[in-house]
């Protein structure tokens, strides 16, 4: 049996290397302008199944991460409508998240100002075991860090990064009630315990020195922020995915590795050359028992925690500057590895809590282990040998079967709940179905081209919503009118409520999503935030009355404290300042109904717009480089006169007399627009 | 007065309270931009809407034809009106209790005087507001003037305005029924006693 694996597993490179020559050959001869011959496989009744109505609503929010653009895209399913796109790691000068002063701080780091990332991983909030929807927690993967957006407001309200990792890939993985966000360093590096952070170290010493670890972060039940409790630090491997364990399996999340050679070069070769690599099984709840009963050590660290205050909507960074660390060879019973096919990448536990299903991506089969063949292997201690003090397992073991010949290069799995898993074959470019009953597989679809994940509503959790599918591919192709060299990638639904897989819909997606998660819209859609309370507006900067304007110098620094409302400005004719001075508008917007942003800009500022919502204040920063008059105006379409909305500012040669004045209108202003609280 | 023409003199009264619990007319706005809807809510002491903001929204659009801004400040009947509620309140209690049909008609008539003035005060305020216009206005149409509807609908440029009376007035029609029915009764049980 095992020599037979061996020898699949030493054919699968090269059949791999066969097949994709081969689908290359194939996609170069369907490149016509016409799109896809393989449409023909799509029902007639796809239209109906995908079709919401003009003025009707989606029936599920999804969130796809936009990977290399650091941002979430909520898609409306099944229609594939995008909704929204939630900056995260990025600047984005669309609305000045990441610009304006009251978002900078949501990108500070240890290294500075960090305005990028690589955002794969969406994760909802838990309750029960269920997606609550009330947050998403997303990672970034270049300079670890892991996020929170409000599901109320679709804004980041909170970004921790994280210490001792590098490549916070394997990451966010809440618990089922969201005790703990777990999250896992992709690339092991050498960590300094005495001083803290990562060491300068020879990379020929990667073996004995790297290591890697997993986060535990915790919501702080004061005020709900995000806190690193404490970490493991685990052998350096690169941990790549994880996810949690359910009904049975709860106390325990798994991860996968790939480089158990401890390589530090050429990893695609260097990484690849054990037959197995491991499946990490971390008991969760004893690691939190252990760390509550004093079991860790502590090292000084430097990381950053940024959080958004809901009523003055400004960030604000508090520096941490020690982490408590867990080892596993000191804490029995926390940590076992399970070895797993060579180099895999999704680890996905099925809804009973029963199946932990490895996705080896250089595999020929997919192995099923069982959990509670793993609980048993614990108590007869069916081990063959450690790594760093870590028992592993006997494969056997724990294996309760495999999928024989799913496809090639799997990569990702979920379920639909109703016994059946589906799995996405990145080489042979597929969809597989197959059953947990007796692990055959039941049917495949072709999806186009080369998927990573695939996503079913909660099909991550114990009670999936089994009818629609989304595959998210890294090759577009011909799939849609040709955009030069740089394409969106593509996406399919896909109808999984019957015996055969249907395809319904294939759309473009921004950047790269890795992941996605999606929730019945009803769990969302009734506590969206209309508007923020002019009332409850706490930025010290803020104005709720046209009277209550002003503009301040303090030595070269001038404040504007100005306010928006339909169509006007409050002042929109500035005078006094100089070339050089700090500008700072902060601009309260008076609105207080729906859907009715301003935005401000101003002519040569080296920055972004800032787009203020109803009831907000923000602040953009303004250094005049030249004297001479500088328009100002509303960027975003706010009513009919809104063209009209606009100002100038007056900037005056350094050490001009022109004094500061401000004003709106002439001899009869404008009636003062006051907030209203009845 | 028999002891149930008192008693319903007694709800008559009270049914004007009606008038602190709900609004006593609405101005719904309906325009394309709002498919929701916008209400103005007009109580017997105070204006609100479907929303806490609906005063300063209307405000807004209406700056646009130059309306002059609407302040419950401005309104002094706002301060006013819930005495004069409460009062014929009182009143009405006093007379239940003392129980005289021609004092029950005296109410009745004055409470429908009211009634009559506070209707007309309010047709008054919303021609002052639908015309007195400041000249500077953004959005001029000649000959076009605001007065939104007293009663049923009207199509002020974009947006479609209908104007009703809410639960609140219907204490004042309560009262004015309930009461003319108690007056109307009792009176026949009086000059039946008196002929025999």
């Amino acid at each position: 049996m095992d020599t037979l694996i061996n020898q699949l597993k030493r054919v699968a490179p090269t059949a791999t290397l066969v097949m994709a020559l081969a689908a290359g050959t194939v996609l170069q001869s369907c490149n016509s302008t016409g799109g896809n011959a393989k449409d023909g496989a799509v029902d007639a009744d796809a239209a109906k199944a995908v079709y919401v109505a003009p003025g009707q609503h989606d029936e599920l929010y999804s969130f796809l991460s936009g990977g290399f653009n650091g941002q979430v895209s909520v898609y409306g399913i099944p229609s594939g409508r995008l909704l929204k796109v939630i900056p995260v790691f990025t600047q984005f000068a669309e609305n000045g998240y990441g610009y304006n002063e009251e978002t900078k701080p949501m990108l500070m780091t240890s290294h500075g100002f960090v305005p990028w990332d690589d955002l794969h991983h969406p994760k909802l909030s838990r309750t029960d075991g269920m997606a609550d929807g009330k947050f998403l927690y997303v990672n970034g993967n270049n300079t670890p860090r892991v996020a929170k957006v409000d599901l109320t407001t679709f804004e980041t309200v909170e970004i921790m990064e994280i210490p001792n990792s590098a490549g916070n890939h394997c990451s966010p993985y809440p618990t089922n009630n969201n005790e703990y966000i777990l999250a896992g360093t992709r690339f092991s590096v050498p960590l300094d315990l005495e001083k803290g952070g990562i060491a300068d170290e020879s990379l020929v010493d990667y073996k004995d020195k790297f290591r890697g670890s997993i986060s535990f972060i915790k919501t702080n039940e004061d005020d709900g922020h995000m806190e690193l409790d404490f970490q493991i630090l685990v052998p350096g491997f690169d941990y790549d995915l994880a996810n949690g364990g359910k009904g049975p399996s709860n106390d325990w999340v798994f991860f996968t590795t790939y480089n158990t050679e401890k390589a530090g070069t050429l990893k695609e070769l260097g990484a690849s050359q054990n037959d197995r690599d491991y499946l990490a099984a971390v008991n969760w709840k004893l690691a939190a028992k252990y760390a509550a009963e004093g079991k860790t050590h502590e090292m000084p660290a430097n990381y950053y925690h940024n959080t958004l205050d809901h009523g003055s909507h400004q960030a604000k960074s508090t520096v941490k500057k020690s982490v408590r660390y867990l080892l596993p060879e000191e804490c029995p019973g926390m940590m076992y590895l399970i070895p797993a096919p060579k180099s895999p990448h999704g680890i996905d536990v099925d809804p009973t809590g029963e199946y932990m299903v490895v996705n080896g991506k250089l595999a020929s089969s997919l192995p099923v282990f069982s959990f509670s063949k793993m609980q048993k292997a614990i108590e007869n201690k069916e081990f063959d040998g450690e790594v760093n003090g870590i028992p592993v397992f006997k494969y056997e073991s724990v294996l309760h079967a495999e999928v024989k010949e799913p496809g090639l290069g799997p990569l990702h799995t979920e379920f639909d709940g109703k016994g059946f898993a589906y799995s996405t074959m990145f080489v042979s470019s597929e969809v597989v179905k197959w059953s947990l009953e007796d692990f055959q597989v039941k049917d495949r679809m072709d999806v186009y081209y080369s998927p990573g994940h695939l996503m079913i509503p909660g099909g991550d959790t114990k009670d999936p919503y089994g009818k629609y599918m989304v595959v998210m591919n890294k090759i577009t192709k011909d799939r849609y009118l040709p955009t030069g060299p740089e394409l969106l990638h593509s996406a399919q639904l896909i109808d999984i409520s019957g015996d055969k897989m249907k395809m319904l819909l294939d759309f473009p997606t921004l950047a790269e999503p890795h992941y996605a998660q999606a929730i019945r819209a009803d769990l969302v859609a009734p506590n969206s935030v209309k508007f923020y309370k002019l009332d409850q507006n706490t930025h010290p900067e803020a104005v709720k009355n046209e009277k209550d304007v002003s503009v301040t110098r303090a030595g070269r620094k001038v404040k504007v404290n100005m306010t928006s409302i339909r169509s006007h400005f409050t002042p929109d004719n500035i005078e006094g300042i100089q070339v050089g001075d700090t500008v700072i508008f902060h601009v309260t917007n008076l609105e207080q109904d729906w859907d009715v942003p301003h935005g401000f800009a101003i002519m040569g500022a080296n920055n972004a717009e800032t787009l203020i919502m109803p009831g907000a204040t923000q602040s953009l920063r303004w250094v005049p480089k030249q004297a001479g008059i500088y328009p100002f105006y509303c960027t975003d379409f706010c009513s009919a006169l809104h063209q009209e909305m606009q100002g100038y500012v007056r900037v005056s040669p350094r050490g001009s007399n022109v004094p500061i004045k401000f004003s709106t209108g002439e001899k009869k202003p404008v009636p003062p627009a006051t907030a209203s609280v009845d | 007065m028999k002891a149930y023409h008192k008693l319903l003199m007694l709800v008559a009264s009270l049914s004007l309270g009606l008038l602190f619990l709900f609004p006593m007319w609405k101005i719904y706005l309906e325009a394309p931009q709002y498919p929701e809807g916008l209400e103005l809510h007009i109580w017997v002491n105070k204006l609100a809407g479907s929303s806490e903001s609906v005063l300063q929204n209307f405000n807004i659009l209406n700056h646009y034809i130059g309306m002059e801004p609407i302040h419950a400040e401005s309104f002094a009947e706002l301060k006013i009106m819930p005495y004069i509620v409460i009062a014929f309140m009182v009143a009405g209690v006093i007379i239940a209790f003392i129980g005289k049909p021609r004092l029950v008609l005296y109410w009745v008539i004055a409470l429908m005087i009211a009634g009559a003035v506070g209707i007309t005060d309010f047709y008054l305020w919303l021609h002052k507001f639908g015309t007195n216009l400041n000249p500077e206005a953004p959005i001029k149409v000649p000959g076009m003037t605001y007065i939104p509807p007293l009663l049923g609908s009207k199509q002020l440029l974009n947006f479609h305005a209908l104007s009703l009376p809410a639960w609140g007035s219907l204490g004042i029609l309560l009262a004015v029924v309930i009461a003319g029915l108690v007056y109307f009764f009792s009176r026949k049980v009086e000059l039946y006693t008196v002929k025999r």
